[in-house]
């Protein structure tokens, strides 16, 4: 067992990881919070004065506050469902043999290696396009009339973008945990004369909760910050329809430079991930251990 | 060849440490003519032995970066594209250099007054222009002919409506009108700004009301929202300037109601596939004169902490002086020549030639008047911009707000009326009035 | 794999398996083929986009109005130089925490990740401010320094999970035979952790190379990566499709084959603990 020597070292180890992180929270976020206090206009230098609490209650109030919550839970949501979901039946799928299964993975996994702002600007231009886009063009050969996704349904839109990026993250992940399930088991259940559908929840399911969770936690991450993704497609609008909350946060401090407003916006939007961390942790973490 | 040359060059770089060279950053506008400026600069760089860094940005992210930059400080640029909304601003601030001295031939007389007027601030140019512009209709007179239609001197939005309607012919992608819809103070707000203007409305009142949910903005947004929605092009909501512009180039736009800035282009055989096909007339007017025609000039500026103002001073001087438009005339084209900075140009035989459009855009530059842009008084300058620092944020929601309804996610009604408790609010917190 | 499946069966699964990776991959398949068209045919219809003729005139452009070269090798540089000092600060902690793992080991691994679920945006204007006074901004130092930051929780916790997976009997019998703490390391841990570390390596220099918030904001030529270069084309005047496809390519491909050619490492590592 671990001695108090050990120990030591342990902390010692440990311990320019959690001073780095320390720092880069609490310095600049220190400084947030001290900005968010003020009236701070970017564009009026030395007129800051003190505001108290005006801007938090100026930020929440704001009616686009209340629609960039929904749409931060509904984008990580649904990215969520569409990459479990599609990951679970695209792991199923590429488990199976067939020919040339190299070359098929490497067409799926590839979106994973394209950097958000590229992959907003193909689909925003080369698909989405109303005029131009593939989607328009098919469309158009199919006598409809093109649909203008990202003003008709901007947070579809930037969803099913999201999801294109991420699919391949988690269908690696669950086909890696797949490949490890045991076969005999499997052959056994079918000679048992269990269903495909009860074979895939009595076995394939349980052992891949765990490759799940793992999913939903690193996603959950990346996906409470979307924001290149908005900023190129659709600029948070029409009005605020795909506004999320990093980017209402982004157009108070960046658009209208009121920094003492995106400041409290920051500060809210780190308790709301961290209340959000607090509850991944006790759901998952669990999981995790066991 | 050319490998062969680039390699000697890396190698005597290499060799003489020619990274000594003092190197110049400069923030720009993805903008046609700000392209060309990119392209002909090394004429700028061998004359001098200086380099250049180019940061090109599209308008809404140069305009986060370039104030964020100025307003903290960080001495990332040396020579920043602003507008005549920030020149004033910034001038008054003490951010930028005064552009004073820019040399014994740089004849400042030669600037269009009202467009150095813009760019002043204490009476001290500031910004020296690059290009500017107003706003003014351009159409296809081929489409207006085929349907027995003429353009009158001076069209109203009313007589706009009605071509537009016989102009639509969806079905051949082919839009009765293209207008900005992609929000941003800068973008649809330019336009809808002028709109509002003529149809007698304002942004503020005396004592600093806003004025967003008034009737007169009530009257030019449902005018606007309705026409686009009917005989737009799909996808509005996205289309600022840049889009509308590639729109009208390749035919699929009736009536472009846009920069003056644009006629370079759009008549550039080169770039359009109409350039034959285009006539312009004045910006539309509704109630009133005032304000229905924007006026806009970018134009280079050096942050006050520059510690290479000389380096920046010479480059700005080389970019806007009469010699660079002559330089331009002739590599690219005398249509391409940027517009709107000084009289010389449009004296100049080879560009009355070039661009028929050249008299009209003096005058309608001329005509605006940023002090007066409204029917009724208003405290403020500046036509589809009111230039106090508040602007941009009010200017942006309002902006956003505006595309909602567009898009037809809300109403008219309803998107002016959070526009306008947003601008109250703003104001208030700001306290005014002052 | 040792399953029989009937032909019909195989037949159906290779059909779809196909058709849905070529969906999936469409895409990325499209920008290349656009980057390789004129502007003009790369905004007509699918169809006639194919048959049109083929062209790099796309690339000559971009090549001629933006520096690839440099901004290539400050993504190169701030991308990998990120990912080794993370590396360097993490593998300690990790072990650490995979061999003494203390009542905290785990809340302290959820606050790390916590620290990346900050939104960027709102301690900008603060991080700005310091890069300035520290003369930062727009060095490739100051990036690498912050994307080592952003990226330090996931390292950690990637190097941990694989860890964890060691088994500690090994290291006991080591230590049995009297093994140092060095030799442990070095001959006994770091043999069985360098899959884990590839891994962690290569994700992590996936993550910093496609980051687009901070390498935008704090640089403007010099240390400008490809991020950068590739948004001065996101919405450039007149018909832009087939300049933007070559630039989007261009900044893709390097880390696209990069990823392709090193798969199998970044799988292995990439179950996060979850398989076992």
């Amino acid at each position: 067992m671990a001695t108090a020597h050990s120990r030591a070292l342990a902390r010692l180890m440990v311990s320019p990881s959690v001073i780095l992180l320390l720092m880069w929270m609490i310095v600049p976020l220190g400084m947030t919070l001290y900005f968010s206090f003020l009236r701070y206009n970017l564009l009026m230098p030395g007129m800051e004065t003190w505001a108290g609490f005006d801007n938090y209650y100026y930020f929440i109030q704001q009616p686009s506050f209340w629609i960039a919550l929904t749409n931060t839970l509904v984008l990580v949501l649904g990215v969520l469902c569409i990459t479990v979901i599609g990951g679970i039946a695209l792991a199923l799928l590429l488990n199976q043999p067939f020919r040339g299964q190299g070359i098929v993975r490497v067409m799926v996994i590839a979106p994973f290696f394209v950097m958000p702002t590229v992959s907003a600007l193909v689909w925003k231009n080369f698909f989405m396009n109303p005029v131009n886009g593939m989607f328009a063009h098919l469309a158009k050969a199919l006598g409809f009339a093109p649909l203008d996704f990202l003003s008709q349904a901007p947070l579809a839109s930037i969803i099913l973008i999201v999801s294109w990026s991420w699919l391949p993250f988690a269908t690696l992940i669950l086909l890696t945990a797949l490949q490890s399930l045991d076969s005999e088991q499997m052959e056994a259940a079918e000679m048992d004369g269990a269903g495909w559908l009860s074979r895939f929840r009595y076995l394939t399911l349980p052992h891949l909760t765990r490759s799940i969770t793992v999913v939903v936690l690193i996603q959950t991450i990346f996906l409470l910050s979307i924001f290149a993704e908005i900023l190129v497609t659709t600029n948070g609008g029409p009005g605020v329809a795909s506004t999320n909350l990093p980017f209402l946060v982004y157009s108070q401090s960046l658009l209208s430079f009121d920094v003492g407003g995106g400041s409290a916006g920051g500060i809210i939007a780190v308790i709301l991930a961290n209340i959000v961390a607090i509850f991944l942790m006790r759901m998952i973490g669990k999981n995790l251990d066991a | 060849m050319k490998l062969r040359t680039a390699f000697l060059a890396a190698t005597a770089i290499a060799l003489t440490g020619a990274a000594q060279a003092e190197e110049l950053t400069i923030a720009t506008v993805n903008n046609g003519d700000m392209i060309i400026m990119q392209k002909l600069a090394p004429e700028w760089e061998k004359a001098t032995g200086y380099r250049i860094n180019w940061v090109i940005l599209e308008e809404n992210v140069l305009r986060q970066r370039v104030t964020t930059d100025i307003a903290t400080r960080g001495g990332q640029f040396d020579i920043m594209t602003v507008g005549s909304y920030e020149a004033p601003i910034w001038g008054k601030q003490g951010w930028l250099m005064p552009l004073d001295d820019l040399g014994e031939d740089y004849d400042y007389g030669d600037l269009i007054p009202s467009v150095a007027a813009g760019l002043s601030a204490d009476g001290k140019l500031v910004a020296a222009p690059f290009y500017a512009e107003s706003s003014f209709t351009m159409y296809r007179k081929d489409l207006f002919e085929a349907a027995g239609l003429t353009m009158p001197e001076q069209p109203t939005y009313g007589q706009i409506a009605e071509f537009v309607e016989k102009l639509t012919d969806k079905s051949r992608e082919q839009y009765g009108i293209c207008l900005r819809g992609k929000p941003g103070w800068g973008e649809n707000m330019a336009f809808l700004g002028t709109l509002v203007n003529t149809y007698g409305g304002q942004w503020f009142d005396m004592d600093w009301q806003p004025q967003i949910d008034s009737q007169p903005w009530q009257e030019a947004i449902s005018y606007y929202v309705e026409l686009m929605t009917k005989y737009g092009p799909p996808g509005a909501v996205s289309n600022g300037f840049n889009e509308n512009q590639a729109l009208f180039q390749t035919g699929k736009c009736a009536i472009w109601i846009d920069a003056t800035s644009a006629a370079g282009r759009v008549y550039d055989p080169k770039q359009s596939e109409v350039a034959d096909k285009i006539a312009f007339a004045p910006a539309p007017q509704a109630v009133t004169p005032a304000g229905s025609a924007w006026f806009w000039a970018w134009s280079l500026a050096i942050p006050s902490s520059s510690t290479k103002a000389d380096v920046a001073k010479s480059f700005i001087a080389w970019a806007t002086s009469k010699d660079y438009v002559k330089l331009v005339g002739e590599k690219e084209g005398w249509v391409a020549v940027p517009p709107g900075t000084r009289l010389s140009t449009y004296e100049l035989p080879e560009y009355q030639e070039a661009a028929p459009f050249a008299a009209t855009v003096l005058a309608s530059i001329e005509a605006t008047d940023p002090a007066r842009p409204t029917k009724d008084p208003v405290p403020y300058t500046g036509i589809q911009y009111v230039t106090i620092p508040e602007f941009q944020g009010i200017g942006t929601v309002v902006g956003q707000q505006i595309s909602a309804a567009l898009a037809g996610q809300t109403s008219v009604e309803a998107a002016l009326k959070a526009a306008q408790d947003y601008a109250a609010r703003e104001m208030s917190r700001a306290g005014y009035p002052k | 794999m040792a399953r029989k499946t009937s032909p019909t069966r195989q037949a159906v699964v290779t059909v779809a398996a196909w058709s849905i990776g070529f969906l999936i991959f469409l895409p990325i398949l499209w920008t290349v083929i656009l980057s390789f068209k004129s502007e003009t045919d790369a905004i007509r219809t699918p169809l006639q986009v194919l048959s049109a003729p083929w062209t790099t005139a796309s690339y000559a452009e971009v090549q001629g109005r933006s520096n690839y070269g440099a901004h290539f090798m400050n993504s190169v540089i701030i991308s990998l130089g990120s990912t080794v000092l993370a590396l360097l600060v993490a593998i300690p902690a990790a072990w650490a925490m995979a061999f003494q793992p203390g009542r905290r080991t785990k809340d302290l691994l959820m606050w790390m990740l916590s620290t990346k679920m900050m939104p960027a945006v709102g301690v900008l204007i603060p991080i700005y401010l310091m890069f300035r006074d520290f003369g930062l901004l727009d060095t490739r130092i100051g990036l690498t320094v912050v994307m080592t930051l952003i990226n330090l929780p996931i390292v950690v916790w990637m190097l941990y999970t694989y860890f964890r997976e060691i088994p500690s009997e090994i290291l006991e019998a080591a230590r049995m035979d009297g093994a140092s703490l060095t030799k442990e390391i070095v001959h006994v841990l770091t043999p069985m952790a360098v899959p884990g570390i590839a891994s962690t390596l290569l994700l992590n220099v996936i993550l910093a190379w496609n980051e687009a918030f901070w390498t935008l904001q704090l640089t403007t030529s010099k240390a400008a990566p490809l991020t950068a270069f590739i948004a001065s084309y996101s919405s450039p005047e007149g018909l832009f499709y087939a300049k933007l496809s070559a630039a989007s390519t261009m900044a893709i491909a390097p880390i696209l084959i990069l990823g392709w050619f090193s798969q199998k490492q970044l799988v292995r590592g990439l179950t996060f603990g979850a398989v076992k």
